[in-house]
C-alpha cells in the first residue's frame, strides 16, 4: 500500500510539474526536467520491487464515474511495463536539461512533458474501463499537442490532423471493447470483467477491437499512417518518449485485454495478430529503408518492431490455447524483452537523432556524412544503438530475436494446422525483417556519421552537452548489458509470464553458466552470450597481439584509392538514395511501384542528365486516399443542403418524419 | 575431472586452430582446380599462406577520411568470423564450447560481421565502397530467409537447434535418405554460395565495378588489414563447407563420447571431407557463369522455394496432415 502512494506522490510531482511550467515563462521551464527525472526514478523504484516481490496493490478512488469510481491497481504486468515507461521517462529528462535554456525552451512543449509522462503511467494503473479510457485520452491528446507545438509548420499541422483523426478511432474502438468486455450488466471494474468472461462471439469482437484500438496507437500497419509522421514531428526527446514508450503502452492495452481480461484463449485468436504483425514487420522495413528522412526512419523502424511484438503475442496466445505452456513462456518472453529491448535503442536512436539536428541542424540524409569525426562520442552510442536494433549478438536486440526464433521453431508441434503450415511463412518474414533491419540501419548509420560530410552544416557539427551523452550512452549501456545478460532479466521477468501464460521459462538458470539463455531445455536451444563475447574479446585480443607481433606496424595515411578514381566532392559518394536502390530494385518495384526513370539530354546539350525515383505508397494510397476522396466527393454533395430555401427545409423536415414514422409502423 | 577438462579444452583449442590453419588450404584447392580445369598452370597450393603473408608484412596504407572504425572493423570481423568457424562442430560433435550458440546465432554472429564489413565500406566515402555494402546487405536480405526455412527443417528433423545435436542425430540415423533433407541441401548450398560470394553470386577474383560485391567493400583495405579480411573471409568458406559436413555427411565424426582416437579419425575425415567440398566449389565454379546483379533474386530464390518445399515435405512425411 504506501507504494502506491509512493507511485501517487510521483504523478502528483509530474501533474504539479506541467501546471508549475505552465506559469512560469523562459528558462525556468527547465525545471520539469529534473521533476520529471526524479519522479520517473520514484515510479521505477517502485515498479521494480513490485515485479520482483510480486504481489498486487488496489486502490480506489472516490472520483471518476457515480457507481464506478475510479479503481487503481498495479500488478505484475503494469510494473513491468512501468519500468519500460519510466526508463524512457528517466532518459528522455536526462536529455531535456541538456536542452539550450534560451533556444529550446517553449511553453508549447516543457508543461506537457511531464502531463504526458504521468498519463503513461496512469494508464498502467487503471483498473476500470473509465479510468483506462481517461488516461489513455490524457496521453493522447498530451502527445498530440506535443506534435503540433511547431505549429508553424505545415508538416507538423498535417500530422497532428491525422494522428488526431486516428487516435480519435482507436479510442472509439476501445470504448467498443471496453463496452463488450463489460456486457449488459455495465461492469465496468476490470474485476468484474475478469470474474465474467465473454462468449466466444463477443470475444472475436473484443479482439477485433482491440486490435484496432491498441494497433492504431501503436502503428500496426494498416493504421500506422499517422506515426511515422507524428513521431519526428516532435521534439527529439519527445519523438523518442512517443516511439520508444507510448506504443508499449498501446501493447500494454492490447495485453490486457487478450491475456488478462477476454479469459481463456482459443487458438485461431493468434491469427489476426500475427498476420498482421508480419505484415507489418516487413512492409514497415521497406518503408524505413526507402526513406530520406533520418527521423522518419526511425519512426518506420518503430512500425515494423510493433509487428515484431505482436507476432511474439500472437504465438503465445496460439500455445497457450494450446496449453503449450514451455512454448507460450517462451514467445511471451520474446514479445517482453522486445518490447524492454525495443524501449531502450529506440529511444538511443532518437535521442542521437536529436543530437544530429541540434548539432546539424538536418535530419535529411542527403545532407549528413561524416559525423562520426566532429560527433564522436554522439556516433560510438548511435552505433550501438544501430547494431542492436539489427538483432546482432551481442547486444540485446538478438536476444528477443532469438528466443522469437525459438518459438517459431516450436510452431509446428502444435495441432492445428493453420498454424503448422504457417510457422515456415513466419519463420521466414521475421529472418527477412531482420535481414533488413541490417540492410537499413547499416544504410542509416553509414550515410549519417560515416563518409564525408555532405553539407556545410554537418562538415561543422559539434558534439552535444555531457548531459545529453549522459543519457545516450546510459541507453547505449543497457543496450550492452540486455545483451550480455538477457536470461538474468528474462528470470526476473517470471512473475509475469507465470500471469500471463501460466509459467515462467522452464529450466532458466539451469544451463551450464548462469547467463546461459534456454529456450525449452538444455539439450535443445542455448545461447550464452558472455561466453560468446567473452571467446570474440579473447580472439580479436589474440589476433591483435599475434598481428602486432608479426606484422609490419607502419600505416601511412593518404588519399582514398577508390579504384584509381577518387574525387574528391562529397557528392561522389553513395548516397542514402542510391544505398536503397538494389533493395528498391528486388522488392520495391511489386510492392511500392518503384520507378526509376533518366532524363538524358540530346548529344551536345550540356545540361546534365536527372535521374528521379517514383515510389507510390501502396497502404496511404488505397485505405486512406481514396476513401478519403470519397468523403470529400459526398460532402461536395451534401453540402447543397446548406443552402436550401425554408420551404425546402421545411418539405426535408416532414419528409423525414413521415419517413420514421412509418419504419416505426412496419417495425411495429 | 580436470585431466578430462584440460582435454576437453584441448579439443577445443585444436578445432579453433584447426579451421585457422586449414582455411588458406581450401582456398588454394579451390583456385588450383578451377586453373587445371581451365587447363593454366596455376598457383600452388600453399598460395593462400604466402599472400596472407605478404600482406601482413606491407605497410597499412588508411585513407585520409577513414575512422577508427574503418581500423578495428578487420580484428572485429576476424574474430567473429573465427568464434562462429570454431562453434561448427568439425571433427568432434561434443566439443566443449559448441552449445554457447545454436544455428540462429551462428548465423546471426557471421551478420554481425557482415554488418561491420559493410559498415567499413562505406566509412571512406567511395562510391564503390557504397556499391559494395549496398548491394551485400541486398544478397543477406535474399539469403536470410532462405537459411531460417533450412534452420526450420533441421529442427523439426532433429529436435534441437544446436549444431553439435544435429550432427548427432544425423550420425546417430544414417543414410535415411528424404526428400526433404536432400532438398534443404540444395538451398543451403545456394545460401553458402550467396554467402561467401563465389560464382554465381558474385566472382572473388574480379575488380570490375559492374560485377563487384564483396571486394567493392574492401577496395581500400590493404597491408595487415587486408590480411585480417581475406583470413576471414577464408574462414568463411570453412565454416559453410564444415556446416555442410556436419548436418549432411557426418560420417567419421566423433561423437560426443569418443576418446583421442576417435577425434584423431574425426580430424582427418573432416579435413579430407572439406578438400572434396573445396574442389567440387572449384568444379562448380569453372562450369557456370557469373550472373548479373539483379538476376541474383532468382537465384536466391530457387534456395527459398526448396526451403519452403522441404518443410511442407517435412510436415507431410511427419504425417501432420491427414
Amino acid at each position: 500500500m504506501p507504494d502506491l502512494f509512493v507511485q501517487g506522490a510521483a504523478l502528483g510531482a509530474l501533474v504539479f510539474a506541467a501546471a508549475l511550467a505552465a506559469v512560469v515563462r523562459g528558462p525556468a521551464l527547465a525545471i520539469v526536467y529534473p521533476i520529471a527525472a526524479v519522479a520517473a526514478v520514484a515510479l521505477g523504484v517502485v515498479d521494480l520491487g513490485v515485479l520482483l516481490q510480486g504481489g498486487v496493490l488496489t486502490a480506489r478512488l472516490p472520483i471518476g464515474l457515480p457507481m464506478i469510481g475510479f479503481h487503481l491497481r498495479l500488478d505484475s504486468l503494469s510494473a513491468f511495463f512501468g519500468i519500460v515507461i519510466n526508463g524512457g521517462v528517466l532518459a528522455t529528462s536526462l536529455y531535456g536539461m541538456g536542452l539550450d535554456r534560451v533556444k529550446d525552451l517553449t511553453p508549447r512543449v516543457e508543461p506537457l512533458f511531464p502531463l504526458f509522462a504521468a498519463a503513461m503511467n496512469l494508464v498502467l494503473l487503471a483498473d476500470d474501463a473509465y479510468a483506462f479510457l481517461f488516461s489513455w485520452e490524457l496521453m493522447s491528446l498530451a502527445s498530440w499537442a506535443l506534435v503540433v507545438a511547431r505549429h508553424t509548420s505545415i508538416d507538423s499541422r498535417r500530422a497532428g490532423h491525422l494522428y488526431l483523426v486516428m487516435a480519435a478511432i482507436g479510442t472509439m474502438a476501445l470504448i467498443f471493447a471496453f463496452g463488450g468486455l463489460a456486457g449488459p450488466s455495465g461492469g465496468y471494474a476490470f474485476d468484474t470483467i475478469r470474474a465474467h468472461a465473454p462468449g466466444p462471439m463477443i470475444a472475436v469482437l473484443v479482439l477485433t477491437a482491440a486490435l484496432v484500438g491498441c494497433g492504431s496507437k501503436g502503428g500496426l500497419i494498416p493504421l500506422h499512417a499517422w506515426l511515422p509522421l507524428a513521431h519526428p514531428a516532435a521534439p527529439s526527446h519527445v519523438s523518442a518518449l512517443m516511439s520508444g514508450v507510448m506504443t508499449k503502452v498501446a501493447i500494454y492495452g492490447f495485453m490486457r485485454i487478450a491475456f488478462d481480461l477476454l479469459g481463456p484463449p482459443a487458438w485461431w485468436w493468434s491469427l489476426p495478430p500475427i498476420i498482421l504483425g508480419v505484415i507489418t514487420a516487413v512492409l514497415g522495413l521497406l518503408y524505413a529503408v526507402f526513406d530520406g528522412d533520418l527521423k522518419r526512419v526511425l519512426a518506420y523502424s518503430t512500425v515494423e518492431n510493433v509487428g515484431v511484438i505482436f507476432v511474439a503475442l500472437g504465438l503465445a496466445l496460439a500455445f497457450r490455447a494450446n496449453h503449450q505452456d514451455a512454448a507460450a513462456a517462451v514467445a511471451m518472453a520474446a514479445a517482453l524483452l522486445h518490447i524492454l529491448n525495443h524501449s531502450w535503442f529506440k529511444s538511443l536512436l532518437f535521442l542521437g537523432a536529436g543530437a544530429v539536428l541540434h548539432a546539424t541542424g538536418r535530419r535529411d540524409l542527403a545532407g549528413l556524412g561524416g559525423l562520426i569525426h566532429r560527433m564522436p562520442r554522439t556516433a560510438v552510442f548511435f552505433l550501438i544503438g544501430a547494431l542492436s536494433i539489427s538483432a546482432l549478438p551481442p547486444l540485446n536486440g538478438f536476444v528477443s530475436e532469438w528466443l522469437l526464433f525459438q518459438s517459431v521453431l516450436a510452431a509446428p508441434a502444435m495441432p492445428q494446422t493453420t498454424l503448422n503450415f504457417a510457422s515456415p511463412a513466419i519463420g521466414a518474414m521475421l529472418a527477412l525483417a531482420a535481414a533488413l533491419a541490417a540492410a537499413c540501419f547499416v544504410r542509416v548509420y553509414g550515410i549519417a556519421f560515416l563518409g564525408r560530410p555532405r553539407s556545410e552544416e554537418a562538415a561543422h557539427a559539434h558534439e552535444v552537452p555531457l548531459i545529453q551523452q549522459v543519457a545516450m550512452g546510459g541507453l547505449a549501456l543497457l543496450c550492452i548489458l540486455g545483451g550480455l545478460f538477457g536470461a538474468v532479466i528474462v528470470a526476473g521477468l517470471a512473475p509475469v509470464l507465470t500471469a500471463l501464460v501460466g509459467s515462467g521459462l522452464p529450466n532458466s538458470g539451469a544451463g551450464p553458466t548462469p547467463f546461459s539463455l534456454i529456450a525449452f531445455n538444455a539439450a535443445r536451444s542455448v545461447y550464452d552470450a558472455p561466453v560468446i563475447a567473452l571467446f570474440v574479446a579473447i580472439a580479436s585480443l589474440t589476433t591483435l597481439a599475434v598481428v602486432h607481433r608479426l606484422s609490419e606496424r607502419r600505416t601511412r595515411r593518404g588519399p582514398a584509392w577508390d579504384c584509381g578514381f577518387p574525387d574528391p566532392s562529397p557528392t561522389t559518394q553513395y548516397t542514402a538514395s542510391s544505398f536503397a536502390q538494389p533493395l528498391r530494385r528486388v522488392y520495391g518495384a511489386a510492392l511500392f511501384s518503384a520507378r526509376e526513370s533518366v532524363v538524358m539530354p540530346p548529344p551536345g546539350d550540356t545540361r546534365p542528365a536527372r535521374f528521379s525515383v517514383t515510389l507510390v505508397d501502396v497502404v496511404w494510397a488505397t485505405l486512406y486516399a481514396r476513401p478519403g476522396r470519397a468523403v470529400l466527393r459526398l460532402s461536395e454533395r451534401l453540402n447543397a443542403l446548406q443552402f436550401l430555401s425554408i420551404r425546402r427545409y421545411l418539405v426535408l423536415m416532414f419528409a423525414a418524419l413521415v419517413i420514421l414514422l412509418s419504419i416505426a409502423t412496419v417495425m411495429t | 575431472m580436470t585431466a578430462e577438462f584440460v582435454i576437453q579444452l584441448l579439443a577445443q583449442g585444436t578445432q579453433m586452430f584447426m579451421v585457422l590453419l586449414v582455411a588458406p588450404l581450401a582456398v588454394g584447392v579451390v583456385r588450383r582446380v578451377k586453373a587445371l580445369l581451365m587447363r593454366r598452370q596455376g598457383a600452388p597450393l600453399l598460395q593462400g599462406y604466402r599472400d596472407l603473408s605478404k600482406l601482413l608484412h606491407k605497410e597499412s596504407v588508411v585513407a585520409d577520411s577513414a575512422s577508427w572504425l574503418f581500423r578495428a572493423a578487420p580484428s572485429l570481423i576476424f574474430a567473429l568470423t573465427w568464434v562462429a568457424a570454431a562453434l561448427v562442430p568439425s571433427f568432434a560433435s561434443g566439443l566443449m564450447f559448441n552449445w554457447a550458440a545454436d544455428v540462429v546465432a551462428l548465423v546471426a554472429l557471421l551478420g554481425a560481421a557482415r554488418a561491420l564489413l559493410a559498415l567499413a565500406g562505406m566509412d571512406v566515402g567511395t562510391s564503390f565502397g557504397g556499391l559494395g555494402s549496398s548491394r551485400e546487405m541486398m544478397i543477406a536480405t535474399l539469403a536470410e530467409p532462405a537459411m531460417m526455412l533450412i534452420v526450420l527443417t533441421l529442427a523439426l528433423a532433429a529436435g534441437t537447434t544446436r549444431l553439435a545435436g544435429v550432427a548427432d542425430f544425423f550420425i546417430a540415423e544414417p543414410l535415411a535418405v528424404r526428400v526433404s533433407l536432400a532438398l534443404s541441401l540444395i538451398a543451403l548450398i545456394i545460401v553458402a554460395l550467396a554467402e561467401n560470394a563465389r560464382i554465381p553470386v558474385d566472382n572473388p577474383t574480379t575488380h570490375l565495378e559492374l560485377t563487384m560485391v564483396h571486394e567493392a567493400m574492401i577496395l581500400e583495405y590493404s597491408g595487415r588489414h587486408l590480411a585480417l579480411i581475406e583470413a576471414a573471409s577464408y574462414l568463411k568458406l570453412v565454416l559453410y563447407l564444415s556446416l555442410l559436413i556436419c548436418l549432411f555427411a557426418p560420417f567419421g565424426m566423433a561423437p560426443a563420447t569418443a576418446g583421442l582416437g576417435g577425434w584423431a579419425i574425426g580430424l582427418v575425415a573432416w579435413v579430407a571431407k572439406l578438400l572434396f567440398g573445396a574442389a567440387l566449389l572449384g568444379v562448380w565454379e569453372v562450369s557456370i557463369a557469373k550472373m548479373r546483379v539483379f538476376r541474383l533474386p532468382n537465384f536466391v530464390g530457387v534456395a527459398f522455394v526448396f526451403g519452403f518445399l522441404a518443410i511442407l515435405l517435412a510436415f507431410l512425411s511427419r504425417g501432420v496432415v491427414e
